[in-house]
């Protein structure tokens, strides 16, 4: 009996001074291994009378059981005491700077076309494109403006050289050609928006030779002056972000127009900050009106059908006007800080759920 | 076009204000630009009385003046010699700001003085150039009365902008009949003088055009008055001159400005005794010339109408007179001409000789034809009325050449085309009060159109004019009529890929730029290769002066300004035309890339060295990824072929990706040495463009759904391989070999290792491959693997002549 005890005592008193995980193997193997002392003395119930086995078994199964236990919460102890080692090993300094990847931007002028496309597609408008480089016909014969028109000579033309029949190419002045391009390749009813480059040879803060310009073009029987003003106003409080907006049409003259209008909208300064849409001052918008019977015709539409109304702005200025741009000409310079300042994170998408800014 | 207010009343009967007028102007589209009270910039400046004036006790050249002005009695030291007690002055108080000196005044202690305020000179308020002494006024205005009023400078100006259309409105009675059609107050009635004149004009008048149509002068009238005063204007003519902007200078001179400003008439003078027999018009001949009243010589070409007499050419029809027969203040004898020049001819003439005039502008915008004989005879009335004289009989050749246009109207026009709501009857007042004559009792009516309004052209014209005169405000807001349901996708299948390529490559960290579509020629030249370049007739500016034929042009110079900003890392791209030539089919949509400077800032775990090749083949394929490309099926081509030259990329580190032989998609590298020293840039940039157009259209799929997926439950496999190959082996072939070998199981070939040196031939290279191998229904046996690789190798062999290395 002393036997078991003081074996017991020995094992325990191992176990709980084993330090490494290999040390605690061997003392169970020493123990209750195939050749260990608990195992041998097991060995012994065999030739024991039942009376002995009896009293001898479940003492010898006990300590079998709790040598085995002891190990077991051993190796735990042990086992945590190693990875807590490790771990502290394995010790960084978080607090290093880390790089994130680099993070390129929308220019303002797509973000504002991919707002107005956004706002259009809601009212049916698809975008048309057109070229840049465009021949007289489309950029002002067919919009009614004839050659020794003042309003041809306001245009401040880019022209390329004479060709042999007397004809030159432009670049284009306006984005207006691309509506005769679309109406002279599409059948009513006609609604597209045209956003693109445009050229004058004008350059100050507020003028660069080459500029953004944003057409509509709704042709269709039935369509008047009303739905342009319903038409214009829906984008205005779109795109501006406002539920109402201060605005007024005022007769004007364009020549690819009959009627035509301005619309102003209302603005103000505050904090050296332009508010629009409300305040005493007036900022001109866009251009308008209908279009002109002899652009139909110029475009083999009949005008006692079809009527429809047109309009123009400036995409630059409305990304001016919108995100608190003063100056036009650091838009075409590509200075990498101003685009990362005034640009879009590409994940920014205008859309109609999400919002347009 | 700027007019005063009380010029404006001397043709408009109205009680309206200043406010009230203006609205209405830009509402019937006369846009206010500008309303400049004169008064404003009086404000601070009051009448003083200088009660004592004593010598500065330090100063022989100051006064102390004793002052009652408005603020009380002030002391005011004065450098003025004039300066003494009793004058009557002009006081301005600390704080008013003295335009002629440009200075805000402010307490002052000048030698030991202090000074409360100024006593100003004409100068000093920018009403002459007299600074020699302060104002010395008559005595009557009292302490505290605004000079602005003592001086008669209540009058606003407006100015407003006359679109090119409204050449009626380019004299201020224009004006008035819009006004007064609005609703703003009565037109008064102008009475035209009826002058019969006496005895002939000394000569007669002529027109000399080759066809006798007449075309570029059809009317031309004159008339003489003898035993004439060319002395000052009038004070009120020369006010309102004045508050234009237009200078007095005799009044024979500002007799026929003022009827061109008041009337939209404009006429022209000559000294009758400077004048060599008969007066008319013809085409100049080529190489005359002309001594114009703006002290400038012009030289005449055939396509200009030129005013002649015996002596040859004498004026330049509807833009401007010359100077050896113009009037002076000896002048007693004057010739009065009223002409009507053709608008195209005289705009042309003006623009071709960069010669601006009020007669000009007038002119080539169109004035009124039937307004010819009437402009002389008020001009003459003027002439006799401020200058004395004798008129003459008046001589004429040719016809006015009148429109006598007329519109089929039908009224319900106006609301097809406005959404107004306006009663026929309606419709024809208000084009009657324009002055349009109406005919016949109903619609469609007879519009005769007033001679005076050459814009308007057809009915939708008069529709405009109804709409104008009834306010914009008054034409309902509709919403356009839409469609049922939610809005459908409105974008082209070429939009959508820019879109995708523009935010994917913004991903990737290239920062969106736009550059200007023309460059210098020099910076097009390098990028042109054997093309021609396209060169603007009126470029603006040396480096604006090509269309550019890419866009790597735009962004290196971009790329240059940002290095020399001291930017360590610039990531640019662009999307936008290319002009391969002029026609609409020419100018395709491109993208490019640049990479230049630093791959990022120097980080404690990441090295930041320059970009390569390599860094602009990844940008290259993620673009081309955005734009729906088959990437894996493109070859990479080591040679730059196509549109840009050889010399445009590195020639050892660049490439190109086509879908077929021919099919260029994209192409990446480096820049060639030699371009980047002529942009004036170090380093390596690396650059990638994309042809955005090639990008095949995608099969149309007939729905939404995929194809079904068949996930595998088995695990792949990868197995390594070594092979030597010739270094001028395009991995590329190795690759394809390998992935072609077993296209059911191999899944997927990567390279993992390149080697070359040491343990190898020279002139051969081991690359290291992995093959991924993906079992399909039941795993690989080692039998299985062992055909596989076989099969991998075998194909290396014969595509790519690589050996496996033992």
């Amino acid at each position: 009996m002393t036997n078991t005890n003081s074996l017991r005592t020995q094992i325990e008193s191992d176990i709980a001074a084993a330090d490494t995980l290999d040390a605690l193997e061997a003392i169970r193997v020493g123990a209750i291994g195939k050749k260990g002392t608990v195992s041998a003395l097991m060995k012994t119930l065999g030739k024991m009378t039942p009376e002995e086995r009896q009293v001898e078994g479940p003492k010898l199964n006990a300590l079998k059981r709790d040598v085995a236990d002891a190990i077991t919460a051993r190796k735990a102890v042990l086992e945590e005491e190693a990875l807590s080692a490790q771990l502290a090993s394995e010790r960084v300094d978080a607090t290093l700077p880390v790089d994130l990847p680099p993070q390129g931007t929308i220019h303002p002028v797509s973000q504002v076309m991919d707002e107005l496309a956004e706002i259009f597609a809601d009212m049916g408008f698809a975008v048309a494109e057109g070229p840049e480089i465009e021949d007289e016909f489309h950029n002002f014969d067919a919009l009614n403006i004839p050659a020794h028109h003042p309003a041809r000579a306001m245009h401040d033309t880019f022209y390329f050289p004479e060709k042999e029949d007397g004809s030159r190419m432009l670049l284009r002045t306006h984005t207006s050609p691309v509506q005769i391009r679309t109406m002279l390749n599409n059948e009513p009813p006609i609604r597209i928006i045209a956003p693109g480059k445009t050229y004058r040879s004008d350059s100050d803060a507020t003028h660069t030779p080459m500029f953004h310009q944003v057409e509509g073009l709704v042709i269709e029987e039935g369509i008047h002056m009303g739905h342009l003003k319903g038409c214009i106003e829906a984008f205005v409080k779109a795109f501006f972000e406002v539920d109402d907006v201060k605005m007024r049409l005022r007769t004007s003259f364009f020549p690819f127009t009959e009627p035509s209008a301005e619309m102003d909208i209302g603005c103000c300064w505050d904090k050296g900050t332009l508010k629009v849409g409300a305040g005493d001052d007036w900022l001109e918008i866009l251009g308008c009106g209908m279009v002109h019977p002899r652009v139909l015709a110029a475009c083999n539409l009949d005008p006692e059908r079809y009527q429809g109304f047109a309009f123009g702005c400036g995409i630059d200025r409305l990304a001016m006007l919108k995100y608190g741009m003063t100056d036009l000409r650091p838009f075409f310079d590509g200075d990498q800080r101003w685009l990362s300042h005034y640009g879009f994170s590409p994940f920014e998408m205008p859309t109609l759920s999400g919002g347009l800014s | 076009m700027k007019f005063t207010l009380d010029w404006l009343k001397s043709h408009l009967e109205t009680d309206a204000t200043v406010d009230e007028i203006c609205a209405a102007l830009t509402d019937i589209g006369l846009e206010v630009e500008g309303v400049e009270d004169p008064a404003a910039k009086f404000a601070d400046f009051t009448i003083a009385h200088v009660t004592g004036a004593v010598k500065h006790p330090d100063a022989d050249k100051l006064r102390v003046c004793t002052v009652e002005t408005k603020d009380g009695t002030k002391q005011i030291v004065c450098g003025a010699p004039n300066a003494r007690a009793g004058m009557v002055a002009v006081y301005a108080p600390v704080g008013a700001y003295v335009p002629g000196i440009d200075v805000t005044l402010s307490k002052a202690k000048i030698r030991g003085v202090e000074s409360f305020g100024m006593l100003c000179s004409e100068s000093e308020l920018e009403l002459s150039d007299e600074h020699d002494g302060i104002m010395d006024l008559d005595a009557g205005p009292e302490v505290g009365l605004p000079v602005a009023e003592l001086l008669g400078l209540t009058d606003p100006v407006i100015d407003i902008a006359i679109t090119p259309d409204r050449a009626d409105c380019l004299g201020v009675r224009g004006i008035a009949r819009d006004l007064a059609a609005r609703g703003i107050g009565t037109l008064k009635p102008y009475e035209i003088p009826q002058i019969e004149g006496e005895g002939d004009a000394g000569r007669t008048v002529f027109l000399e055009f080759e066809d006798d149509a007449n075309a570029p002068c059809p009317f031309f009238a004159g008339r003489k008055v003898s035993g004439i005063t060319n002395g000052a204007a009038p004070e009120w003519m020369q006010r309102r001159l004045n508050a234009i902007g237009s200078k007095p200078i005799s009044a024979l001179v500002d007799i026929t400005n003022y009827v061109s400003f008041d009337l939209g008439r404009p006429l022209h003078v000559f000294d009758a005794a400077k004048l060599s027999g008969n007066v008319g018009a013809r085409l100049a001949k080529e190489g005359e010339t002309l001594d114009a009243l703006n002290e400038k010589s012009y030289t005449l070409t055939n396509a200009m109408t030129a005013i002649v007499d015996d002596s040859g050419v004498i004026g330049l029809g509807g833009v401007m007179g010359g100077e050896p027969t113009s009037v002076t203040a000896e002048t007693t004898d004057v010739f009065i001409e009223s002409a009507y020049f053709d608008p195209a001819r005289t705009g042309h003439t003006g623009r071709a000789l960069s010669l601006e005039s009020d007669a000009r502008y007038r002119f080539e915008r169109g004035v009124d034809p039937a307004f010819v004989e009437d402009g002389l005879a008020v001009a003459t009335q003027y002439v006799l009325d401020l200058c004395g004289g004798t008129p003459s009989k008046v001589v004429t050749a040719g016809d006015a050449p009148l429109r006598r246009h007329v519109i089929a109207f039908d009224p319900a026009h106006v609301g097809r085309l406005t959404g107004l709501d306006v009663s026929s009857h309606e419709a024809v007042a208000e084009l009657e009060k324009l002055g349009f004559c109406i005919e016949g009792d109903d619609a469609p009516y007879s519009v005769h159109v007033p001679e005076w309004r050459a814009d308007i052209d057809g009915s939708a014209d008069l529709v405009e004019e109804v709409m104008r005169l009834k306010g914009l405000d008054a034409v309902p807001t509709v919403p356009l009529p839409r469609a049922p349901g939610v809005a459908k996708p409105t974008l082209s299948l070429q939009q959508r890929r820019e879109r995708a390529l523009r935010r994917t490559l913004a991903a990737t960290g290239l920062h969106e730029a736009i550059t200007y579509a023309f460059i210098g020629e020099e910076d097009a030249a390098a990028f042109l290769g054997s093309a021609e370049p396209i060169a603007l007739a009126n470029a603006i500016s040396s480096d604006m002066t090509t269309m550019r034929p890419s866009l790597l042009p735009g962004l290196l110079r971009a790329a240059k300004r940002n290095l020399d900003r001291g930017l360590a890392s610039v990531s640019l791209f662009e999307i936008g035309r290319v002009f391969l030539g002029s026609g609409p089919n020419d100018q395709p949509v491109q993208a490019a890339a640049i990479l230049a400077g630093k791959t990022g800032i120097r980080n404690w775990n990441a090295a930041a060295g320059p970009y390569d090749s390599f860094d602009a083949k990844t940008a290259a394929l993620q673009g081309l990824k955005a734009l729906g490309a088959p990437v894996d099926k493109l070859q990479v081509f080591a040679d730059i072929s196509g549109d840009t030259p050889g010399e445009t990329y590195h020639p050892g580190q660049a490439g190109e990706l086509r879908l077929g032989p021919k099919n260029t998609l994209a192409r990446f590298g480096l820049l060639h040495p030699k371009i980047a020293k002529a942009f004036g840039l170090d380093g390596p940039i690396a650059m990638a463009e994309w042809m955005i157009e090639g990008a095949p259209k995608p099969k149309a799929a007939g729905s939404t759904t995929k194809a079904p997926i068949t996930l595998e439950t088995l695990q792949p496999v990868e197995r390594d391989f070594a092979f030597i190959v010739k270094t001028d082996v395009p991995a590329q072939s190795l690759v394809r070999a390998i992935q072609g070998a077993d296209k059911a199981a191999i899944t997927n070939v990567s390279v993992f290792d390149r080697y070359e040196g040491t343990g190898l031939e020279p002139g051969y290279v081991s690359l290291g491959v992995c093959v991924t191998l993906q079992p399909r229904g039941a795993s690989f046996t080692d039998e299985d693997l062992e055909k596989i690789a076989a099969k991998i190798i075998a194909a290396a062999q014969k595509s790519a002549d690589a050996t496996l290395r033992t």
